[in-house]
Order: structure tokens, then sequence, then C-alpha cells
């Protein structure tokens, strides 16, 4: 049967797109060669802090922790824990996160569920820009910590903090839900212990 | 008077709720019909062909798990069988019935979760998909039991399965064999006869048959449009010449039809893991395998019939640990060979549906 | 039971038809010379009693010295199946002919043994990367690319 040769049929020219998309790759794994450290200010002695505000602290992260939106975002075999997390049997909305945020902008956290391809990380670079400030990242699984069972090849970035901070690290390969809901406790208590003075990191 | 539009060019996808995964569509719309699509893979291309020279063969094993995440069981299968041709090693008769509960089980697991897609896909914004992983968590707890694992198993070895099943396994397959008629029942009635679920996928994204012949599709897409080909009758492999089932097929190969073929493909898995369980003979569950096995020299294609297709294994050997090829014959990739012509001149939401309706694993489409 | 058949019964048969284009046969394969392979494919696909209308799969071996491309076919009304293999030389700029217009399953195929190994297949519509980027240096699976890199 006849086969026409697409090319001719797009209206953009995708060699040119295909093309400024590969160096935007080549860039970015030029310029993550070394893991980006993982925000740990939290850890300082705690600033002297009146009254008034350690209260108003306590009351911003009361509710930022108890509402945290993640970004639907699903590379690879992980998300099918995230998603059995998020189903009735394990039930993350008691935490108030059923809601997986489609647009960036509008969440707060991102579970990585997935391994990290050289090619998927300028997108991933973009999402984590987009979203607004606060914002948390779990590195879910073994992938995400450190490349997992597929370290070594060609394609694959060793670990999400390459290409952005990691906040809470959940081992598994996958984790189980209760590994996930023991993650995302973690975090938790580190966003209780966030102050005002810190903001703008 | 006419209105002048200009087409223009949208990307839906690598991260979106809709697409199953990392997969990226460069799509034309004119207003909102979809006027040509571009596909673009890789962003799950992990080098598994490449990492997998550098393994033994049963190392290899946890590799075919990932492919595609949903049945890993079948994907472990598929593999064990290549290099059991390739070596000549014989499996017991106990680890072969084993391997055909996992594989039906696995079967109903996802599709489960492909039908739970593509219905959310379709508008039914959770309700379906959450009762369906309600299913899917009885079958996990099964194979949880087996192994040990929830999704990616690593349960079968070569010459036979890694260990035997516990004894709390059969009453609580037999309990769960019992119920999953009725819950397939219960989907049935909610959804076959549903007004919109046929309104959005009557006659949207027809594959012809002669293009499903001509584009290799395997699995649910080539029986839904007519074709009546499964691996499991057409070639038999491990012990399926046993069993009495039936292989659904589709007439025109639409949406609706993929959905239905699903649904009661489910069926017949429960039947065969009746009469699986009704002959299951006791045994040893594993042959004695060096760990290190040493293939002849020669090459190997085994291929079985998974839930979304027909994956292959082509193994090449050189008498050495590891492979000296490795190559997976991926159907969810070679499945999606015809997406561009069943969106065109639909619209951006059909084109979801249809996307949806094929069932795929970004796992498997990259490697 | 799908019967795979012999090599050597059909190399008999396509020497008849297309002489000195089989280069070895055997039980399991047969390898046919790069040029004709376009005709054979097309043979073995039009022929009434062979009809292989369905190609299950292609892929490539690299055996340093040549590359091997492997075709699987099937007939899905005479569920019969064959291998057939073609030898690609050069290291540089291999090539071979795509089978594209006889099997559109051909497809996505070529253009992963394109991207990771480096053979390009004349005549077919859209010979560029698939799985990695456009500016990857080197393909992949062959023997030569060495991981890590």
């Amino acid at each position: 049967m006849e086969v026409e040769d697409r090319t001719k049929r797009y209206i953009y020219a995708d060699a040119e797109l295909d093309r400024t998309e590969g160096e935007e790759v080549e860039a970015l794994k030029a310029r993550s060669q070394e893991p980006i450290p993982d925000p740990d200010r939290w850890l300082e002695e705690e600033l002297r802090r009146g009254i008034l505000l350690t209260t108003v602290d306590a009351m911003l992260n009361w509710a930022r922790r108890s509402s945290l939106w993640p970004v639907t975002f699903a590379p690879a075999c992980c998300a099918f824990e995230l998603i059995a997390t998020a189903a009735s049997r394990f039930d993350i909305s008691r935490f108030g996160m059923e809601i997986f945020r489609a647009s960036p902008r509008q969440a707060d956290l991102m579970i990585t569920a997935g391994t990290l391809t050289w090619k998927m990380a300028p997108q991933v670079r973009r999402i984590y820009d987009q979203m607004a400030e606060p914002k948390w990242v779990i590195a879910m699984g073994a992938c995400a910590i450190s490349g997992g069972i597929f370290t070594g090849s060609y394609a694959v970035v060793p670990g999400y903090n390459r290409i952005i901070p990691v906040d809470v690290y959940i081992p598994g390969c996958p984790p189980r839900p209760e590994a996930l809901l023991y993650g995302i406790r973690m975090l938790h208590n580190k966003i209780a212990k966030r102050s005002l003075l810190q903001e703008g990191r | 008077m006419a209105i002048k539009t200009e087409p223009f060019v949208i990307n839906i996808g690598p991260q979106h709720p809709s697409t199953h995964g990392v997969f990226r569509m460069r799509t034309t719309l004119d207003g909102e019909v979809v006027v040509d699509m571009e596909p673009v893979f890789g962003y799950l291309h992990r080098g598994i062909e490449k990492l997998a020279e550098g393994r033994t063969y049963t190392q290899n094993i946890p590799f075919t798990d990932r492919l595609d995440y949903l049945a890993s069981m079948s994907n472990n299968l598929a593999y064990v069988l290549a290099v059991e041709k390739l070596a000549g090693v014989p499996v017991p008769q106990r680890a072969e019935y084993l391997r055909v509960i996992m594989a039906e089980l696995q079967r109903i697991a996802s599709h489960l979760i492909g039908v739970g897609a593509f219905l959310n896909d379709c508008g039914a914004f959770m309700t379906p998909i959450l009762y369906m992983i309600r299913e899917r968590e009885k079958i996990l707890d099964l194979f949880e039991m087996v192994c040990g694992q929830r999704l990616t198993y690593n349960y079968m070895r070569v010459g036979g399965v890694s260990q035997d099943i516990p004894e709390e396994f059969l009453p609580a397959l037999a309990k769960f064999v019992k119920v999953m008629p009725g819950f397939i029942d219960e989907y049935d009635q909610l959804l076959a006869e549903n007004e919109i679920v046929l309104a959005r996928a009557k006659g949207v994204g027809i594959l012809p048959k002669e293009l499903a012949i001509n584009i290799s599709a395997s699995g649910p897409v080539l029986r839904a449009s007519g074709v009546q080909w499964d691996i499991r009758k057409a070639d038999p492999y491990s012990v399926y010449d046993r069993f009495e089932f039936d292989i659904p097929t589709g007439s025109v190969g639409d949406c609706y039809d993929r959905y239905r073929v699903r649904i009661q493909e489910m069926r017949q898995s429960v039947r065969i893991i009746k009469q699986a369980m009704e002959q299951l003979p006791s045994g040893e569950v594993l042959t004695e395998v060096p760990l290190r096995l040493r293939p002849p020299e020669g090459e190997a294609y085994g291929h079985i019939e998974a839930p979304k297709g027909e994956l292959g294994f082509y193994l090449v050997s050189d008498n050495s640990e590891t492979p000296y090829r490795f190559h997976i014959r991926a159907s969810c990739l070679i499945n999606l060979t015809a997406l561009c012509d069943m969106m065109i001149g639909w619209k951006v939401a059909d084109a979801i549906i249809t996307f949806g309706s094929i069932d795929i694993c970004m796992g498997e489409v990259d490697r | 039971m799908t019967v795979a058949l012999s090599g050597k019964e059909i190399a008999a048969k396509l020497q008849q038809r297309f002489p000195g284009t089989i280069v070895e046969s055997s039980e399991s394969s047969l390898v046919v010379k790069s040029e004709s392979l376009l005709d054979i494919a097309s043979f073995l696909k039009t022929s009434p009693d062979l009809d292989f209308d369905y190609l299950t799969a292609i892929t490539a071996v690299d055996y340093y010295a040549y590359f091997e491309v492997v075709y699987q076919l099937t007939s899905l009304k005479h569920n019969h199946s064959l291998v057939v293999k073609t030898h690609c030389y050069g290291r540089d700029t291999p090539v071979l002919p795509s089978v594209v217009s006889l099997w559109r399953g051909a497809d996505f195929q070529e253009r992963e043994i394109y991207d990771l190994m480096g053979i390009r297949f004349d005549g077919h519509p859209n010979m560029k990367r698939i799985f990695l980027w456009a500016g990857f240096k080197g393909h992949p699976l062959r023997k030569d690319f060495s991981n890590g890199d």
C-alpha cells in the first residue's frame, strides 16, 4: 500500500523542533553533573522568633501541610502505587490530597513516581519551575533516588536531585502505599518546622 | 460569511492527566478538529535492551517486570518461555498450571485498569476506576500472598516459578473466582448500555480490519477489528491447550468494541482460572537450573498473549552467561502505528478516548 | 499450532523464482541478499499459499563484521511462520530497503533500529530518531558503544 511522506504534510518543521529540543536536553545534561543539595535549612538552629511569629508560623504550617495538592506527574511503575494510594483502600484523601492538579500552578507537591530520563528532564524542570512557592518534592521509589535498577544506562538520570531539589526520599521498588503515606507524614513533620523567616530560600 | 480559520499546532503531553504515562502528541488542530498528529516517544526510554546484555538471564527477569508494569506476571512468563526455548529447559506440570493461573489473574487486573482508565477519559471521572481498583486490590492481595510484591513480582523463573503457593492461596482464589463474575456483571450493567458511553465511544476511532493486520496490531485492538487471532489458541504455549475458552471479537473496531472485548476477556479469564484450579496437580515447581545459565549458541523467539497484545522476546545466545541480544517485541508500540489515522477528522476529546482505548503502557512502548 | 516453515524448503522455492538471492538457509531461517529483500518480501506476502500478511517483529543484531536484521513473518490465514534474515555491511552508513510499503507495522520498528543501531532504511517516510533525542551522539545498541558515556 502507498505510504505517503508524512514529513511533507506537517505545517511545522518537525526536524527543527526536534533539533531545538535535543539541544535543550544536551544542555541540561551538561549542567546537571552534580546533585542539587537537599534543602535542609530547617535543621538550622531555631531563629529567635517572637510569640506572635511562632503562632503565625504554627497556623501557616498547619494549613500548608493539611492540604498539600500534588501535581499529576506519573512517568512509570510507581505511578500505580500512587494511584492505589489515591484510591479507596489507602485513601490519600484523609490527608486532603486526593485532588491531583493537572496544572502545576495550582499544585504545591510533586511526587516523582517513576524513572527520569534525560529526554524528560527539561520538562520536569519546567514543571517544577511553574509550581508556585512554597513547594516540595517527594522522590518516590528507587529510580527517583538514584536511578534504581536502571543506573548506568545511557538515558537515565541518576536520581531526580540532579534536576530539582528533593525534600523526602522514599525507598522501594515500588514503595508500598503505606510507605508512601509514611513519607508524606515525614513531609508533614518537615513542614511543621518551617518558619516564615526562612521563606525565599 | 465564511470564517477563515488557520490550523495551529498544540502539544498534548508528556505530562498530562489523560496520556497514560509520558506520551506526547504534537497535534495540528483546525479549531477543535484534529488535522494531523505526530507522536513523540522516548520519555521513558531507559535502555533496558542494552542493560540486559550485561546481566545474566535470571538477573534480567526484574527488567521484564518493569516493561508493561500493569502486567508483570505476563512479561515474566514471556521472557522465561523464550529462555526455556533457547536453553531447552523442561518445566514441571504444577509450575505450568501456576503460571496459567497467575497470567490469567494478571489479565483481569490489567484489563480492570485499562477499562477504568478508558472510562476516566470518557468523562466518568473517577467512579468506574475506583470500583475497578477495588477489585484489583483483591487480585494484588492474592499476588502478595504468593510472592510478597504488589506490582513488580519477579515470580517466574527459568524452569518454573520461584516458590510454591501457600495454603491460604487456593481458598482465597476460590472466593475471588466466585465473586468476580458478579462484579463484571455490575460494571456491564452500569456501562454497556449507558447512553453517554455509547455516544462517546461508538463509531469513534475505527481501525479497519485490513489496516489492523497491516500494522501488526495484536491483542484486544486486533480482535476488536474482527480478526480471530489469539496466541493462546493459534500457537498455544504452556498448558493453554487443555482449557476451554472463547475468543471474544468485535466487528467494527471502534472504541466501544475494544471496551467490550476487554470486558468479555475478563469473563473468559475467570473461566480459565476455574478450570486450572480444578486440574492443578501436585509436585515440584522449579526445575534445577544453574544460577548462571549458559544456553547453547542459537536464537529463540518466545511470545505470549499478554493483556495488551503479543509480547515477544527475541534472544540470541553466544554460550555465555549474558544474552548477546535481548530484544522485546513491544505490542504497545506497534499498536500505536495507526494512531494518527484513527484520530484524523475527530475532535480533541475523541482523540483522547481513541488513545485511551488502545490501552498502552509507556514502559513497554519506550522500554 | 503455528507451524514454523522450514527455511530450506522456502529457500528452494525462492531460488527458482529469484535465482542468486539466497545467501544461506537452515531449518529455522533463511538469509537473503539485502538488494533483493523487497522483491522477496513482496513475493512472500502476495503468493497465495504463503500469504505472509502479518509482520510479527523486526530486530537487528550487531555481529561486529555485519549487522543482521531479522524479520519474523506470520500468516494469519494459514497459521504458519517464517524467519527471514538479511545482512548489512559497513559500520558507517549501513543501508537497507524499507518494507513499510508492504507492512505498515514496520514503521516504528525500523525507526527504532535506526535510532539504536544506526541502520538507515531507504524508502521509509519518516526516518528519524524515535526514542533518543535529536543530537544524541552514537547508536547505543551497537557493541562498540559503552554505557555511561
